[in-house]
């Protein structure tokens, strides 16, 4: 009889000293955020473009963590979606149309440009300097190529272009023949 | 081992070994036996702005200016900034995109310069005694000359220098030149000796390092006599090595001469230990004690296809098909130029790319020479890629991964610590481009780092606008509300102290609460509004009416009219104030066309029971506008008003109901029509305002009950007529008016019946109540 008694002693105070353990351990180790969604949002190209309907890349990975398809994010493409791919443990959706999409920027063109400050209200990350009823530019190096400002311009002055590979940024791919001017 | 140890060691003439390596056939005496020769000035210059790693600094000259030779074309804002100069003087023809000497054949802003062939030097400020500036000031004037590693990787010597001052151990000038075809430093050694000299001892003015080591490969004697003829041999000492390829490689002859590897991701500056080109180091003398800026190098020429293979002097921007032209090449067909050496070059895509200040040789190699790589077969996992390898890395895993794109496994075999030396393509039995793919690998890797930083950044500047306008936004709203604050204490101060909104507020309740009663108890009517609402109200009966007169049976509206029409008729009301009394009237009205309007529909079904009805209604209405005589105008009218429209309610009721069972509807009406009259008598002694009032409320009660008592049993008419005694002794004054509304009623229905009997006379229904209106068909 003792022995039982015994027993149920010690095993009441080891599930006592746990549950203290595991009590301190959730106050001490707690996690605020969930952090799939800061690893999700480190892997999407921060553009903030809101082409995959959400307004912002942020708002897209709390998506996903909540279930949503993975294959929304256009600028990341196809890279992207694999890297989600691996990290949420599923499969790429089968798609044809995706790919490494070309990197490009605004430019506005600086003659047609009328002042009125609605691509810069547009631009999500301020890449887009100037003031009222005085010309705008781009800055280059900060623009992520969302294409958010080309709507507003009301004189259509505002192009995606390509942005050019220097010889810096050149792929080593020595297959492609490059082009050359003739004068 | 501490470096003290380490440079004792260095006395003693101990060498080290690094790992891997391989001996490709040296072909150096081509073109190193023949004198140094000085290109002529070519007819057009071609100057790319970026010659260096870093970046290209603002042009400061424009198309058609004349500029001397040494002028400085672009000026640095920055340390990575080195800037270029004339190398001739002549004008400038254009500033405009030119492809660069790089592999891709990609183009670059490039300051094209139309040499006049005078080479007439801008004014020069040689330094003789540069020991009396101090080393900073001397690095100036090194980066004012835009030197930058002539080696071959291009780094800004200044940046070099001034990172390296007081922390170098060991200086090492490397001479070892280990790629095979080129000479030229061999060449710069055998010929410059004295000035490399005096360029080293520049260099330790401004590093002032325990020991500088000359590192020559032992293939090139006669450079290494030249250069120990000039150097003392304790303080500078030339370094005699064994050739073995990439012993040039900076963290390889590091190694040799140190026995310490530079730590992976590390500069060699971590060991104390800084290393300069000969070149360099001759073209920093050239720089401090001429002041001739970086404006030519000594290039090879070499290769079977050259007819005058050697060494020769060029000026930067010089054309490479021109110097090929220069040299005598015998081209053979789609002959290959290829800059750098045969290990590290790169095929050239066309010949009209300048000479830039890292490019050190030129080589036009036959087929027979140097064969194109042969087909590219599979790994067969030999492993002499690894042993070649002079980092020590896995070639073969490297492959792999770069060749599957596997990023993460690429970095984690250090694929950045390649040096691209080609030494295991080299080895490689089944002909595999290994470094191409190493390059292509790192190119990817280094743009993916690109793109991380730019979205961080684009991330960061995300959440600052986000914050930014959320901080406007409250900025916004907190001026909203203070103007709206200080808005309301104006008002207050000009109110004299009171809150006019508050006080508003109040107003505005109590309005609602005074409709609110207005409403529950009719006795207490708000005049100006009800009369008002009620006025609105009989307009738009009216001509609802109208419109729905025509439509309906008019057997059953007609004499619904003319039981309402006699209150408006009553000319004892006419006697009241004129306006009040119009109005109550117009209610009347309305309600009636309302009650008919309902008993008309209902009337089809049974028209004979709406029939039976109307006696009632006309009893109701008669009796307030007789009552209303004797009282207080105003308030008599309304109250008249009022209680006829609960009688109009009532009756509606009670004909809605009658539908139903018709049979107790008709009950109804006598006893109706006694609660109206055992009324009357009891309030005539009393105060006429009240009494009225009273009376009102009284017969508003009585019909209520009425109604409910015939929609049950007809037998509560009985209960009714109970509390009427009941107020007669309440109040004289109010049973004088209920007496004298009982006498108005009289008078008005006889005078009625009297009228109807003549005009008619047909049939009438006759309840209690002695002067029902009959249904005037005619009418």
């Amino acid at each position: 009889m003792s022995h039982i008694l015994i027993v149920l002693a010690l095993f009441a105070l080891l599930a006592l000293l746990f549950g203290l353990l595991l009590g301190y351990a959730a106050v001490r180790f707690r996690v605020d955020a969930d952090p799939v969604v800061e690893k999700l949002d480190a892997l999407l190209p921060q553009t903030q473009c809101g082409q995959c309907g959400y307004p912002g890349c942020r708002p897209y990975a709390e998506a996903i963590a909540n279930g949503d398809v993975i294959n929304k994010c256009v600028p990341g493409g196809e890279p992207t979606i694999k890297r989600i791919a691996d990290l949420m443990g599923v499969d790429v959706p089968s798609s044809d149309e995706i790919e490494r999409p070309i990197k490009r920027v605004a430019f506005i063109h600086e003659d047609l440009c009328i002042g009125c400050t609605k691509c810069i209200q547009a631009c999500p990350v301020d890449a887009i300097v100037g003031a009222a009823k005085m010309m705008h530019t781009v800055i280059k190096s900060e623009c992520t190529g969302c294409d958010l400002c080309v709507d507003p311009c009301p004189t259509d002055c505002i192009e995606m272009i390509d942005v050019p590979t220097t010889p810096d940024s050149w792929n080593w791919d020595l297959e492609t023949i490059p082009v050359r001017m003739i004068k | 081992m501490t470096l003290s140890r380490v440079i004792d060691k260095i006395w003693s003439g101990k060498l080290w070994d690094f790992h891997g390596g391989i001996h490709p056939e040296e072909h150096k005496l081509e073109s190193s036996e023949v004198p140094l020769v000085e290109a002529a000035i070519p007819p057009l210059l071609v100057l790319p702005l970026k010659q260096h790693i870093g970046s290209s600094a603002e042009v400061i000259v424009q198309p058609g200016d004349r500029v001397l030779t040494g002028q400085p074309l672009t000026r640095p804002e920055s340390r990575m900034q080195v800037p270029i100069h004339a190398p001739t003087s002549g004008i400038i023809s254009s500033i405009e995109p030119h492809t660069v000497a790089h592999p891709s054949g990609l183009s670059e802003l490039c300051i094209h310069i139309q040499p006049d062939g005078l080479d007439e030097w801008r004014e020069r400020f040689p330094l003789p005694d540069y020991q009396s500036l101090t080393p900073l000031e001397l690095v100036g004037r090194i980066h004012e000359a835009g030197i930058a590693g002539l080696g071959g990787a291009g780094f800004p010597t200044d940046v070099k220098l001034a990172t390296g001052r007081e922390k170098v151990e060991i200086l090492i000038i490397n001479g070892a030149e280990c790629e095979p075809y080129i000479s030229c430093d061999d060449r710069l050694m055998r010929e410059e000796a004295q000035r490399i000299a005096e360029g080293i001892e520049v260099v330790r003015h401004i590093l002032k390092p325990r020991l500088v080591l000359i590192a020559i490969e032992d293939n090139k004697p006669q450079a290494i006599a030249a250069m120990q003829a000039v150097v003392d041999g304790e303080q500078v000492q030339v370094r005699v090595i064994p050739t073995k390829y990439p012993s040039g490689a900076a963290r390889q002859l590091i190694e040799v001469l140190t026995g310490r590897q530079v730590p992976s991701g590390k500069r060699s500056l971590t060991l104390g230990v800084i290393m300069l080109n000969v070149g360099t180091v001759f073209a920093v003398r050239q720089a401090v004690l001429d002041d001739e800026p970086l404006i030519r190098r000594v290039v090879t020429l070499t290769g079977d296809r050259f007819g005058k293979p050697g060494n020769a002097w060029v000026r930067l921007g010089t054309s490479v098909r021109w110097l090929l032209g220069q040299f005598q090449l015998n081209p053979e067909p789609r002959q290959r130029i290829i800059m750098g050496g045969p290990m590290m070059g790169f095929t050239l895509p066309h010949a009209d790319v300048p000479i830039v200040k890292i490019s050190n040789c030129l080589m036009a190699p036959s087929e027979v020479e140097l064969p194109p790589p042969g087909e590219e077969m599979n790994c067969i996992r030999c492993g002499q890629c690894a042993d070649a390898c002079p980092v020590s890395l896995l070639p073969q895993q490297l492959y792999w991964y770069s060749k599957a794109g596997e990023h993460d496994k690429a970095q984690e075999y250090h694929i950045d610590d390649c040096i691209e030396c080609g030494a295991c393509a080299w080895v490689c039995p089944s002909s595999i481009p290994l470094v191409q793919y190493y390059r292509e690998e790192k190119a990817e890797l280094r743009r993916l780092e690109e793109e991380a930083q730019q979205a961080e950044r684009a991330k960061q500047r995300f959440e600052a606008k986000k914050q930014r306008l959320e901080a406007e936004r409250l900025n916004r709203e907190n001026r909203h509300q203070q103007a709206s604050q200080a808005r309301r204490e104006q008002m207050t101060q000009q109110a004299g102290g009171s809150d006019p909104i508050a006080a508003a507020l109040a107003r505005v309740k109590a309005r609602q609460a005074e409709l609110a009663a207005s409403a529950t108890t009719p006795g207490i009517p708000n005049l100006g509004s009800e009369a008002i609402q009620a006025a609105r109200a009989a307009r738009k009966q009216q001509a609802l009416q109208r419109q729905q007169g025509s439509a309906t049976q008019p057997a059953a509206v007609t004499p619904v009219l003319t039981a309402a029409n006699p209150a408006q008729d009553n000319p004892a009301q006419t006697s009241t104030d004129p306006k009040t009394a119009a109005i109550a009237a117009a209610v009347a009205r309305a309600k009636a066309r309302k009650a008919e309007q309902q008993a008309a529909s209902d009337a089809p079904v049974t028209p004979s029971e709406a029939a039976t009805t109307q006696p009632a209604i006309s009893t109701a209405a008669e009796a307030p506008a007789s009552e209303t005589a004797e009282l207080d105008p105003k308030k008599a009218a309304i109250a008249a008003a009022v209680a006829r429209a609960k009688a109009r309610k009532a009756e509606q009721q009670a004909a809605s109901d009658a539908l139903v069972a018709p049979s107790e509807a008709a009950a109804t009406q006598p006893a109706m029509s006694a609660a109206d009259e055992s009324l009357a008598p009891e309030t005539a002694e009393l105060d006429p305002k009240k009494a009225a009032i009273a009376a009102a409320v009284a017969r508003a009660k009585a019909r209520k009950a009425e109604q409910q008592a015939a929609a049950t049993q007809p037998t509560m008419s009985a209960a009714d007529e109970s509390p009427a005694p009941e107020t007669a002794e309440l109040d004289p004054k109010k049973a004088a008016i209920a007496a004298a509304v009982a006498r108005a009623k009289a008078r008005k229905a006889e005078q009625l019946a009297a009228q109807h009997a003549a005009s008619s006379g047909s049939s009438t229904s006759a309840p209690a109540d002695p002067t029902p209106p009959s249904s005037t068909e005619s009418h």
